[in-house]
């Protein structure tokens, strides 16, 4: 059994069209790896895909999770058995309250019959609240609904810190945020960096990488990883911006 | 304060104007329970008109437009009785204690029309009543008087009324005096027991000027199979500058009904708050007028409502603008499941000279099941100028994006859906004031959604 998320030759389509066309990748624990690529190449797809979103199509390979086939897994199941999505998009949901909504999901770690120790947990959650720098009226108010673009981003993190996941992919956590707010959330990312945990890093911008030091650079272009590399790639691909890329391939 | 016999019987109507009795009737005579023996002229005057009233007003019919969409059979009745003995009284008032809140001002438990426990109403502050409505009626017969059923029920619950005003024997009165803020909430607990028996539950509440007061109903069953019919009316009166909110929470068992009117009146710079909850009862009606009387007053209206089965809940209310400068905000929710049904009509009404007004009202409806069935008639007649009004329904199931996100952070789907309907709910009752009342009511509702099929 080996330590890793492994995704082997995966093809992926929606609506009959297909959107990942043949992708490999391999993130061992305590690695990170950053995907980088131009708008419309399939990253968000791939991201919600492993998370087990319905309206994506799996027609060919397969995803391990240390060994663990994930595909055939169910969305929650995927969650609890250690696999976390940082939404692009965090969806708002009215009425429940984010201190619920996280209570609710570590909850349903827990075997039937055991009940979360409320007084720890919150102890725990104002902590990594402390720590992104959130106001505690975030614990009261319904979750993500009237948050602003980085309280999102910032929530998605806070679930992170309190869900510990083994493998974390965070698609596009840097979008919409301001560069305090970037270097709060890549402290709260860079402090669950361990041997225990891999993280995947979406982003469109190098300037993520800054913050969050990536081991490996892949570059993803219509449905598949063109390149991969060091954190180097991504300072050339920077430079020279996602057209080399593309007129490399079509060289 | 029990009666000897001979004395109830003499303040029934006599047989020969009650009589004959319709086919189906329902009831025999004037429901009775022991009583005080110094009730005041006035009321038992009243309560014959309302006997007589009760007997020649017709049962609802299909072609009157304040029962449209409603399923009629739910509204007629055979042969009830008044409820008498009641089984464990203890049981009950420890229940009580479990399920309500911590934190009262006052707190009273009805067992059928019987007051079994009353608690810190002594301690309220001085000047403040809050009494049993049947005390308060031999002790404050003419304060009662100014404000017992002075509201005209408007929305189709004529003979209900009727009955209610002939009938109540449990319940409150509760009288805030100028100037005096009861910060806790005054809870009373309506248990109900006793197979094809009916309670009349009465709620008064007048605030005077800058007063402020919360009372909150529960209504539950104490065995799950006796089917039991409640006959409520809570009538609100929030003089100037005062704030008076209630809430009811009903939870009666699958086999009762409920039918409750309200009449609220707000009056200047004054707030009034009303909160009907359903979750209980095969059948369940409110009707709801708030009267906005003078210039800054200012109406809230909200419920939450969880049906499953083949429940029915049935809503009709009115936001009178009777002066200018008032606020009314309407917000009733319905999660459906099940083959259960709801009704919401609604009217807006602002009369003619009400200028600047704004008057507002939401029905929110979600569908939980293909054959649940929301039906809503949002209405608006305006007679005035600078007014703002707007209102609208809406019927939506739960978002699969919703689902997706929770499940993605390891909730199961059946979780999920739940806490997404208790979310949609929760949202009228966070309007509320006073954390433990919310705290208490998204408590119940968890209850509610952990035993839906
Ligand atoms: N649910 C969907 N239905 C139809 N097309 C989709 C859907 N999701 C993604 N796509 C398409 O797949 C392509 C890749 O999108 P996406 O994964 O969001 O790219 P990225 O995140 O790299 O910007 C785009 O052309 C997009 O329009
Ligand atoms: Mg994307």
């Amino acid at each position: 059994m080996n330590a890793s998320l492994s995704i082997n030759d995966l093809h992926v389509s929606v609506d009959g069209t297909e959107i990942i066309k043949g992708l490999t990748l391999e993130i061992p624990k305590g690695e990170v790896h950053a995907i980088m690529g131009p708008n419309g190449s399939g990253k968000s797809t791939l991201a919600k895909v492993l998370a087990g979103h319905e309206d994506y199509e799996v027609t060919g390979g397969s995803v391990t999770m240390d060994g663990q086939d994930v595909l055939g897994m169910e969305i929650d199941e995927r969650s609890r058995a250690g696999l976390f999505l940082a939404f692009q998009y965090p969806h708002e949901i009215p009425g429940v309250s984010n201190a619920n909504f996280l209570r609710a999901a570590l909850q349903a770690r827990l075997p039937k019959g055991e009940e979360i120790d409320a007084v720890a947990f919150y102890k725990e959650m104002y902590a990594r609240m402390d720590e992104l720098e959130m106001d505690r009226k975030f614990t009261g108010r319904s979750v993500n609904e009237g948050f602003s673009g980085g309280e999102k981003k910032r929530n998605e993190i806070l679930q992170m810190m309190m869900l510990e996941p083994s493998f974390a992919i965070l698609d596009e956590t840097d979008s919409g945020l301001d560069i305090d707010a970037l270097r709060i959330v890549a402290q709260g990312v860079n402090s669950m960096r361990s041997p225990a945990r891999g993280f995947l890093v979406i982003t469109h911008y190098q300037r993520l990488l800054d913050y969050i030091v990536p081991d490996h650079v892949h570059v993803m272009f219509d449905g598949r990883i063109v390149r991969s590399g060091d954190k180097s790639l991504a300072l050339e691909l920077e430079e020279k911006g996602y057209d080399w890329v593309k007129e490399e391939l079509a060289a | 304060m029990p009666n000897p016999v001979a004395e109830i019987e003499s303040t029934m109507p006599d047989r020969e104007s009650a009589s004959p009795a319709p086919r189906g009737e329902w009831f025999s005579h004037p429901p009775r329970h022991d009583e005080p023996a110094n009730l005041p002229d006035w009321y038992l005057e009243r309560r014959k008109e309302c006997w007589h009233r009760f007997l020649e007003t017709p049962e609802p019919v299909r072609t009157d437009e304040h029962w449209r969409f409603a399923t009629l059979g739910n509204a007629k009745f055979e042969q009830l009785d008044t409820a008498t003995a009641f089984p464990e009284t203890e049981e009950i008032i420890a229940k009580t204690h479990r399920w309500g809140l911590k934190e009262t001002a006052a707190r009273f438990v009805f067992a059928g029309n019987r007051l079994v426990e009353s608690e810190g109403a002594a301690d309220l502050p001085q000047g403040v009543i809050c009494l049993p409505i049947m005390e308060a009626l031999a002790a404050h017969g003419d304060l009662v008087r100014e404000h017992f059923m002075q509201e005209e029920a408007r929305l189709g619950g004529a003979k209900f009324a009727a009955l209610h005003g002939a009938a109540t024997l449990s319940g409150i009165f509760v009288h805030v005096p100028r100037g005096v803020v009861i910060e806790k909430p005054i809870e009373v607990a309506h248990w109900a027991a006793g197979d094809q028996t009916a309670i009349f539950p009465h709620t008064l509440v007048v605030t005077e000027a800058n007063a402020s007061v919360t009372v909150l109903d529960w209504f539950r069953s104490a065995t799950p199979e006796d089917r039991t019919l409640a006959v409520a009316n809570v009538d609100i009166a929030a003089e100037d500058g005062s704030r008076a909110q209630y809430v009811a929470f009903q939870n009666w068992n699958d086999r009762s009904k409920h039918f409750h009117l309200n009449g609220t009146r707000v009056g200047r710079d004054a707030r009034a708050t009303s909160c009907f909850v359903n979750v209980g009862s095969a059948w369940s009606r409110n009707e709801s007028v708030s009267r906005l009387t003078a210039p800054g007053a200012d109406s809230r209206m909200l419920s939450s409502n969880l049906a499953d089965g083949n429940q029915e809940f049935d809503q009709r209310t009115l936001q009178l603008h009777e002066a200018g400068h008032t606020t009314s905000d309407l917000l009733y929710k319905n999660a459906l499941y099940d083959r259960s049904r709801t009704i919401f009509s609604g009217l807006i009404q602002v009369c003619p000279g009400a200028h600047h007004t704004d008057a507002y009202q939401k029905c929110r409806n979600l569908l939980g099941s293909d054959e649940a069935e929301a039906n809503s008639m949002p209405g608006l007649e305006i007679d005035a100028d600078q007014v703002k009004c707007s209102h609208g329904s809406t019927s939506g199931q739960i978002s699969d994006e919703e689902i997706f996100y929770l499940r993605a952070r390891g909730i199961a789907p059946r979780k999920a859906r739940q806490m997404i309907s208790q979310g949609f709910l929760n949202e009228a009752v966070e309007h509320l004031d006073g954390e433990e009342l919310k705290a208490a009511i998204e408590q119940r509702f968890e209850e509610r959604f952990a035993v839906l099929a």
